[in-house]
């Protein structure tokens, strides 16, 4: 007898669902070793952890407020890669969103009437988030300059130039030396729903319905899925490649901004520090989970803020560094990637 | 029984390598193992390879349903049948690139189970694949010794390229052992496939349609050198879907239908007609149907045109040509003459450096690619795994993308997969595809297959012109002949065809007019019915109508 591997027809639906589900377990396992080999109870951590999640309305909210960032995010890289456009730069994007969105909202209030201050900055945000991933798209389509390294490096400009404005120029005099821009009006905030959980949430939602429609149903959701297998023939049918490469970057800049901008007008109404704590890299495991599926996108993205929380529940209930929840989640990356495997590939026992 | 090696040891370096399709990773090692390979010499046996009962299924299919095959030495055995037959398949069990469900294989009468194309280079068995497995960027001799045992971990390349020529020149097989295999022609390529094979001395080859790609010559060429290999007591196993080759290449046939075997004959004993007849089941008749000949408007006018190819090279110097409705132009020329470069720029996939270009009198020189689809002209291109169809997307998706764009496909930018699948169903039976279903991925459909799609998307969409390159190649003869009633039957409603082949018979029996295409250049246009093979073939060669070479 043996078992090897087999390249399956069509991809299997089960393997689908049941293969980050598997990975999920395998890296509770995995991080229960670690733990054990560190000296905590995992159980009583995963406990903890669970309860600092979703043990109480707050610390479920806590959750929304950070699957927010992550859906929008995740939405946006995923895009991105459907055309194997490797766009790394979803911190980059929100970051120089959060930007744009505080420039609107501290400077335009007196030019602007108090009911279009808000969509102002969102909007501003979504398009600094174009325009952030736009770069990389053009330098790739016009002179094959290679995406990843660029989104990259493009991160670090963002953050070191918000770092820039904050602690320079745009810093808040009455601020105590504390880095951070003036608090905006009242009129850029976005309405809360639940605790800190704001109205981004629903977007969110909507958009990733809105975006699972638009590459499954549509004209151009099928034209960006021949690009993405095989820009040759794509341009044989008579698609624009090179274009529809650009515009679909643009969306997943766009929507990495929309996260950003609603990170600075939902959450903490100023420009200041910490405006990411790395959604933009967890985005690429969560496109990664989802299968690059906008239907997933928001569950894998509550998954893992749920990690990040419940992490950090965990310094303070149990004495464990808060970076358990990253360990975790780099911990479901690999068996995610091993799991890839099963819904390629099947398993297939002979008898020779 | 030989046990199998482990996949990969430990402290081994390995190359990863697809085929062009992405399919069929597999891995070679970079360095050396012990020793010369241990065989059972002194007891030379005269049966080679016997195969029993072998099976083997993919989901929906029964590629190989109890095969049994035997090769002897110094035999070439021909395997034909129809496209999916199963011919591919069974032929990769042997390689190591699949493992068979149930059944047996004793090579030189020992037992061996072969897990990997390794194990099979280890017994001797080679293959050369429909798609071929080298890697561009790397030299002749680099793609020669890679996946080589008993290999130093710096290779001595000079040695290797001495090997190489030492080699080409015995079996007549001239390659540059320097150049860059991106570098070289698909014929050449063979080559290089071949050599590699004769390097490790291989003794069994298998050769999946070698000659689909070659040109006239290059087979006959490729001929001499199996003749020469069987002389040295090598084995060859030789897929085919040509006729003539089976009864000039082989020993003996084997006829695969649904993955069993139909028939065993020995070459000499049989004809062409009867092995067609066992292929497909029916009584084949190589001719065509055609109305009489009565062209329309001029469709497609090209007048001085000029391209270059991929590399910036000239590849069409000054075409004229025109294409009228109800009319079959045959281009006829050895592949590489520029017929590639006339198809993309005729359908805007290439730009053209001079010259005028037009489709029912309006210009489209340089025009984009969809713009001239719009004019209703439809194409079949030379590369079909790369372009013509997508392998990763469903059999109804590739069928659908001419047709998406408007109803009932599409309306107001939103699709309807459930029309894309009654479209499916529709061309599936029409044209005769094998599929387990309309969902699977292309990739997966035989090479034959593959290409039946192809040619139903486009037939569909085609309104006023259809440009066809080489589109029989790699079809079973069945399929051959509904290809070309096709063609004539998009000519007979009217439609301008052109038609690229390197088959001269083709040409004749399908083409009206007739255009030799060499270096570049038209050599001559003339009517297929004052035309003969000869002359066409002194053409295609770059004789002038005198007879003297240009
Ligand atoms: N890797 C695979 N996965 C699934 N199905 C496969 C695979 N390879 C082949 N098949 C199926 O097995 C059948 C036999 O295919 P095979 O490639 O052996 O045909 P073939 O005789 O070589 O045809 P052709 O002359 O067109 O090359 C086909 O129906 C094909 O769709
Ligand atoms: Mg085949």
């Amino acid at each position: 007898m043996n078992i090897h591997f087999e390249k399956r027809k069509s991809l299997s639906r089960t393997a689908l669902v049941l293969v980050p589900l598997a990975s999920l377990a395998a890296s509770l396992v995995l991080t229960g070793i670690i733990l054990i080999l560190s000296g905590a109870d995992p159980f009583a951590t995963y406990r903890a952890m669970f309860r600092g999640a979703f043990g109480s309305f707050r610390a479920f909210t806590e959750t929304l407020v950070k699957a927010i960032p992550l859906t929008l995010t995740g939405l946006g890289v995923s895009v991105a890669f459907r055309l194997k456009f490797w766009n790394i730069g979803a911190e980059g994007q929100l970051t120089v969103a959060g930007v744009a969105a505080a420039a609107i909202a501290l400077f335009l209030s007196p030019f602007l009437p108090a009911w279009a201050l808000l969509p102002a900055a969102v909007i501003a945000g979504a398009l600094a988030g174009a325009v952030w991933a736009g770069i990389p798209a053009l330098l790739k389509t016009g002179l094959k300059v290679d995406e990843t390294l660029v989104t990259l490096m493009l991160n670090y400009v963002a953050i070191l130039f918000s770092e820039y404005l904050y602690y320079g120029p745009w810093r808040d005099p009455k601020g105590y030396g504390f880095p951070g821009t003036a608090p905006f009006p009242e009129a850029a905030w976005l309405p809360r729903i639940a605790g800190r959980a704001h109205a981004g949430l629903w977007v969110a939602l909507a958009l990733a319905l809105f975006l699972w429609l638009l590459l499954a149903r549509t004209r151009w959701g099928f034209e960006l899925s021949i690009i993405g297998n095989s820009p040759r023939a794509a341009r044989y049918q008579g698609i624009a490649v090179e274009r529809n490469i650009v515009l679909a970057v643009l969306l997943s800049g766009a929507l990495s901004g929309l996260a950003g901008a609603f990170e600075v007008t939902g959450i903490s109404h100023r420009l200041q520090q910490g405006l990411s704590i790395g959604y933009g890299y967890t985005a690429i495991i969560v496109a990664w989970m989802s299968q690059l599926n906008p239907l997933a996108i928001p569950f894998v993205a509550l998954l893992m803020a749920a990690l990040l929380v419940g992490g950090d529940q965990v310094q303070m209930a149990m004495g464990l560094p808060a970076a358990m929840g990253f360990v975790m989640q780099g911990m479901i990356l690999f068996p995610m990637l091993a799991g890839s495997l099963f819904t390629e590939y099947r398993l297939k026992i002979a008898r020779a | 029984m030989r046990k199998a090696p482990p996949r990969f040891p430990k402290g081994r370096f390995y190359v990863v390598m697809k085929d062009r399709n992405g399919e069929g990773a597999w891995s070679q090692d970079l360095l050396p193992a012990q020793g010369p390979r241990a065989r059972g010499d002194g007891e030379l046996r005269e049966r080679l390879v016997e195969m029993r009962g072998i099976r083997k299924s993919f989901p929906g299919v029964q590629a190989s349903d109890g095969i049994g095959l035997t090769l002897a030495r110094g035999e070439v055995l021909a395997l034909l049948g129809e496209n999916g037959a199963g011919k591919s398949t069974l032929m990769n069990i042997l390689a190591g690139l699949y493992r068979p469900d149930a059944g047996e294989i004793h090579i030189r009468g020992e037992r061996v189970r072969i897990e990997s194309p390794r194990d099979a280079a280890a017994l001797g068995i080679g293959m050369v694949h429909q798609n071929f497995m080298l890697v561009d960027s790397m030299t002749v001799a680099e793609n020669v010794v890679l996946g080589q045992r008993g290999l130093p971990f710096v290779p001595d390349l000079r040695a290797v390229k001495r090997r190489i020529l030492e080699l080409s020149a015995r079996y007549n097989l001239s390659v540059d052992p320097e150049a860059y295999i991106w570098q070289l022609s698909v014929g050449e390529q063979q080559r290089v496939e071949i050599l590699k094979l004769l390097y490790r001395e291989a003794d069994i080859l298998i050769l999946d349609e070698p000659t689909a790609v070659l040109t006239p010559q290059e087979s006959e060429e490729l001929s001499a050198v199996v003749h020469r290999m069987r002389g040295e007591g090598k084995a060859a196993i030789f897929i085919t879907h040509k006729m003539e080759e089976v009864m000039t290449f082989s020993d003996r046939v084997m006829v695969l239908r649904r993955g069993r075997v139909v028939a065993e004959k020995t070459t000499a004993d049989t004809d062409p007609k009867e092995l067609a007849r066992l292929m497909v089941g029916r009584e084949v008749l190589f001719r065509v149907e055609k109305a009489p000949f009565t062209p329309g408007e001029p469709v497609l006018e090209l007048r001085g045109v000029s391209a270059t190819d991929d590399r910036g090279l000239p590849a069409l110097r000054g075409i004229s040509l025109s294409c009228r409705a109800g009319e079959i132009l045959g281009i006829a020329g050895v592949a590489g003459n520029g017929q590639r470069e006339l198809a993309e720029v005729v359908t805007g996939l290439r730009a053209a450096k001079e010259g005028l270009v037009s489709i029912n009198c309006v210009e489209t020189t340089n025009a984009s690619p969809l713009s001239i689809i719009r004019r209703g002209v439809a194409h079949i291109p030379q590369d079909r795994n790369q372009v013509g169809a997508v392998g990763d997307m469903s059999v109804a998706a590739n069928l659908a993308m001419k047709g998406y764009r408007s109803r009932p496909l599409s309306s107001g930018g939103i699709i309807r997969p459930s029309r894309f699948r009654d479209l499916a169903r529709r061309l599936i039976e029409l044209f005769k595809i094998a599929t387990p279903s309309t969902e699977t991925r292309i990739k997966f459909l035989s090479g034959g297959n593959i290409q039946k799609a192809i040619l139903a998307r486009e037939i569909g969409a085609c309104g006023s012109l259809l440009v066809a390159v080489y589109p029989s190649r790699g079809l079973d003869i069945g399929a051959t002949e509904a290809v070309r009633n096709e063609l004539v039957a998009e000519r007979d409603k009217g439609r301008a065809v052109l038609l690229v082949s390197e088959d001269i018979d083709e040409l004749l029996s399908v083409a009206d007019t007739i255009a030799v295409l060499f270096e570049g250049r038209v050599m001559g246009v003339f009517p297929a019915a004052e035309a003969d093979a000869e002359r066409i073939g002194a053409l295609m060669a770059g004789m002038e109508e005198g007879g003297k070479r240009t």
